[in-house]
C-alpha cells in the first residue's frame, strides 16, 4: 500500500475554482482539485456538502438539470469539461457514471451491456458485440453469475448483481474515468463488500472518482479523500493522512462522527 | 385471564388521558362510519342512474333488431327482366316497376277493396321501399323465382311498430297512424301465418334512409372509423411529438409556461368551437369538401390533441428520472435517450390516453354537425371525401326524427355507439396491464 501512495502518480483531472450555482443559490465554492490518474478519490462530507454536484460536474450531468449553472475550468488532457463547446455526448463516452440506486434498463441484461457500444457505434458486428459484453461483464466480475442467462431481464436480477451490470454497462463504453455516486447506499453489506473489492480491481485501468457517506468505505477503497462541508473543498490528501491526522477541525468532528 | 405476574399499571395521570381519548373514541368511529356511508351511498346513486339510462335505452332499442316481414306469393315477369341469354339485365331491372307488381299482387288477395283510399290503405301496409328491396334480393340471387313463389316482403314502419306493441290499439283512430279498416288487415294476415318478425340485417348492411325500415348504422360507422383513422393518423404522432419537446427540448421559460397553460386550456374548448374552427379553415380557407370523413378527422384530431399530450407528458414524466440519467450517463443523446428508454416505458400510458382521446372523439357530435357531416347520407362512404355521417350525428339525426320506429333504432344506434366505447376503453385497460412494466 505505502509504495502506492508514495509513488506520484500523473494527473488525470485538474478542476479549478468550480462554482454551481442552483439558481440564486450557490452549491459549491471555489473547489479546485488534482485528480491522481488510476486510482480511487473519495468525496466524503455531510448531507448536503456539494459532493455529488461536483461529481456530476465531470461528466455534465448537471446540464440535465435546468436551473444549474457551472463556472470554473475542469480539465481532462486536453479536453476542457465545462466548455460549452465540449459535446457532452463525447464526454460521457469517456467519462462513464454509475448512480447511487442500480438503474438498469428494463431490458435484458444482454441489451443493458450493448447499449453504449451500440450507439456509440463501437462494435462492427454481432460477434464484436458479443465479445465486449463478455468482456465488460468479465471486467464487472458479473459474468460467472449471468453467463447463461444473458436474455433475462435485468430487473430480475438483485440488487448488488444490478449495480455491477450498470457498472459492466458503463465499462462497456471503455471510458477511463468512471464517477460513482453513493453506489453501495442501496446495497446490503455483503453486496457492498463485492462492490468495494470490484472498485478495487477497477483501479487498475480506470480513474475512479466515488462519492460516498462510509466513512469506513472511503478509507477502505480510496487512497485519496477529499472532504466537502457546506460547499467548499475542507480538506484534500492522501486517505490515511485525512483519516488519522486531519490538519481541519471540521474534518475530525465528521471523520470522529461529531458532526454528519 | 390466570396471570400469575403483576403488572405494573400506568399512573392516574395517564389513566385520566386515555379515559379522555376513549370517550372520544365512539364519536370518531361513527363520524368514519357516517362518511363510509355517504360513500357508498354517492357510488349506489351514480350506479343507480347509469342503470336507469341502460335499461331506458335497452327497453326503447332492442325491438329494433328485429323487422316484420309480410308474405305474398308474387308471380315476377321474367321475360321483362332478362336478356337474351337468360341473365338479369341491370338496366331492365332497374326500369322494372317492381312496387306496382308487389302492390298489385297484393290488392289482388282483397278483391273487395276497390275504393281508391281503401286501396291506398291497403298500400300504406307494405314498406315504401319494398320494391326496391325485392329487386336488389333477386339481383343478389341472380335467379327469378318461378311464378307463384311466397317471398317476404317487408312491411311499413306503421305496421313494424303494431306488430312490436309500440301503436297503442286503444288510442282513438284519429290519433293513430293505422286506420282501423288497416288493422283488421294485418290481424287477419297474421291470423293466416303471413306476418313474422325477422333479425333486421338492414339495420347492420344499409346507410341512413328516409323510410326506416330501410334505414342502418353501417353508413355511420364507416362514416366514424373513416374520421377516427384521420384522427389517430394526424393526432397521435404531432401529440407525442409536442410532448417529448416540451419534456425534454424546451427551454424553460415565458414561452414554454404559455404553451403549457395553452395546452391545458385547449383540452377545456367546448368542442363546437373546434367545429367552427373546422368550418372557417378547413372548408372556409382551404376550400376542402363538406360533410367529408376527413374534415371530421382532423377536426377531432384538434379537439383530441390535448387529451393526447396531457396524457402523454403525464406517462413520460412517471419514467423514473433513474432510467434518463442512465442513457444520458452513457452518452445517449436526448433524443436517443428519449427513443431508446423512455417513449417504450411511457408507450402504454400513450396508448391508454390515445383510445380515451379517440374513443372522446368518437361520441363527439357538435364538431361534425358544423362541418357538415349531419347531412343526409344514403350510400356508405368509400373514400375520406365522400360525404357521410358519423354514429352520433345518425343518432341526433334519428332522434330527431318522428317516425315512431326511428326512435327505437336510435336507441339501437346508441347502444352500438356504447359497444363501440366500452370495448375501447376495456382494451385501453388492457393493453395498459398487459404492456406495463415494472421495475
Amino acid at each position: 500500500m505505502d509504495t502506492v501512495v508514495d509513488m506520484a502518480k500523473a494527473i488525470k483531472i485538474q478542476a479549478k475554482d468550480v462554482n454551481v450555482f442552483y439558481g440564486e443559490k450557490q452549491a459549491l465554492n471555489n473547489v479546485s482539485i488534482d485528480i491522481e490518474d488510476r486510482s480511487v478519490t473519495a468525496f466524503i462530507g455531510p448531507s448536503g456538502c456539494g459532493k455529488s454536484t461536483f461529481l456530476r460536474c465531470f461528466n455534465r450531468m448537471n446540464d440535465v438539470i435546468p436551473s444549474c449553472r457551472v463556472e470554473g475550468s475542469i480539465m481532462m488532457g486536453d479536453v476542457d469539461v465545462n466548455n460549452p463547446q465540449t459535446d457532452p455526448v463525447l464526454l460521457r463516452a469517456r467519462i462513464g457514471m454509475v448512480f447511487q440506486k442500480p438503474n438498469p434498463f428494463p431490458k435484458t441484461i444482454f441489451e443493458n451491456v450493448a447499449y453504449g457500444p451500440r450507439i456509440h457505434g463501437l462494435a462492427q458486428s454481432k460477434a464484436e458485440l458479443d465479445d465486449m459484453v463478455e468482456d465488460s461483464l468479465k471486467k464487472a466480475g458479473l459474468w460467472g453469475e449471468v453467463a447463461d442467462r444473458l436474455a433475462d431481464q435485468a430487473t430480475g436480477l438483485s440488487g448488488g448483481q444490478q449495480q455491477r451490470l450498470c457498472i459492466a454497462r458503463a465499462i462497456a463504453v471503455g471510458p477511463d474515468v468512471l464517477l460513482m455516486d453513493e453506489p453501495c447506499s442501496a446495497l446490503d453489506p455483503i453486496a457492498t463488500s463485492v462492490i468495494e473489492e470490484l472498485i478495487s480491481e477497477l483501479q487498475q485501468r480506470f480513474t475512479i472518482l466515488i462519492v460516498t457517506h462510509s466513512m469506513q468505505q472511503a478509507a477502505r477503497v480510496s487512497q485519496k479523500t477529499a472532504y466537502f462541508h457546506l460547499g467548499t473543498l475542507v480538506e484534500y490528501g492522501d486517505t490515511k493522512d485525512v483519516f488519522t491526522l486531519p490538519k481541519n477541525e471540521q474534518t475530525e468532528a465528521y471523520i470522529s462522527g461529531k458532526i454528519g | 385471564m390466570n396471570n400469575p405476574i403483576e403488572m405494573i399499571q400506568p399512573d392516574a395521570k395517564t389513566q385520566a388521558r386515555f379515559e379522555k381519548i376513549a370517550q372520544g373514541l365512539k364519536k370518531r368511529h361513527a363520524a368514519s362510519r357516517r362518511l363510509k356511508t355517504y360513500g357508498i351511498m354517492a357510488i349506489v346513486t351514480a350506479i343507480s342512474f347509469l342503470a336507469i339510462l341502460l335499461t331506458t335505452i335497452i327497453s326503447n332499442g332492442y325491438t329494433a333488431i328485429q323487422q316484420t316481414e309480410l308474405q305474398i306469393a308474387l308471380t315476377i315477369p321474367a321475360e321483362k327482366l332478362q336478356n337474351d341469354d337468360g341473365a338479369i339485365d341491370p338496366v331492365k331491372a332497374r326500369n322494372f316497376n317492381w312496387n306496382g307488381l308487389i302492390k298489385k299482387a297484393f290488392r289482388a288477395e282483397f278483391p273487395d277493396v276497390t275504393a281508391m283510399l281503401d286501396k291506398r290503405a291497403l298500400g300504406e301496409i307494405l314498406s315504401k321501399n319494398a320494391g326496391y328491396d325485392l329487386r336488389r334480393q333477386i339481383e343478389a340471387k341472380g335467379v327469378i323465382p318461378t311464378g307463384g313463389t311466397k317471398l317476404w316482403i317487408k312491411t311499413s314502419d306503421d305496421v313494424d311498430m303494431l306488430m312490436k306493441g309500440r301503436l297503442d290499439r286503444n288510442l282513438d283512430e284519429s290519433q293513430r297512424r293505422l286506420s282501423d279498416q288497416q288493422i283488421g288487415w294485418i290481424d287477419k294476415l297474421v291470423a293466416d301465418d303471413r306476418i313474422r318478425l325477422v333479425f333486421n340485417d338492414t339495420f347492420f348492411t344499409a346507410a341512413d334512409s328516409r323510410e326506416p325500415e330501410s334505414a342502418g348504422v353501417l353508413g355511420a360507422t364507416v362514416g366514424s372509423a373513416m374520421a377516427l383513422f384521420v384522427t389517430v393518423l394526424l393526432a397521435l404522432p404531432l401529440a407525442v411529438m409536442a410532448a417529448v419537446y416540451l419534456e425534454y427540448f424546451a427551454p424553460p421559460g415565458r414561452v414554454t409556461d404559455f404553451i403549457e397553460v395553452n395546452i391545458n386550456n385547449l383540452a377545456a374548448v367546448p368542442s363546437i368551437v373546434f367545429g367552427l374552427l373546422g368550418l372557417a379553415v378547413f372548408l372556409g380557407f382551404f376550400g376542402m369538401p363538406r360533410s367529408a370523413p376527413l374534415v371530421g378527422g382532423m377536426v377531432l384530431a384538434l379537439m383530441t390533441l390535448p387529451t393526447i399530450i396531457i396524457a402523454t407528458r403525464a406517462s413520460i414524466r412517471a419514467v423514473p428520472t433513474s432510467i434518463r440519467d442512465a442513457a444520458l450517463g452513457l452518452g445517449a443523446s436526448r433524443m436517443q435517450a428519449a427513443i431508446d428508454h423512455i417513449l417504450p416505458l411511457a408507450a402504454p400510458g400513450i396508448l391508454t390516453g390515445t383510445i380515451i382521446g379517440i374513443a372522446q372523439a368518437l361520441g363527439e357530435t357538435a364538431p361534425l354537425i358544423m362541418i357538415g357531416m349531419v347531412a343526409f347520407i344514403v350510400d356508405v362512404p368509400t373514400t375520406l371525401t365522400d360525404p357521410a355521417t358519423a354514429l352520433p350525428v345518425q343518432i341526433y339525426i334519428w332522434s330527431d326524427s318522428a317516425e315512431r320506429a326511428f326512435y327505437e333504432r336510435s336507441s339501437l344506434a346508441i347502444m352500438v355507439l356504447l359497444t363501440f366505447l366500452i370495448t375501447m376503453n376495456i382494451s385501453a385497460v388492457l393493453l395498459r396491464r398487459k404492456f406495463e412494466k415494472k421495475w
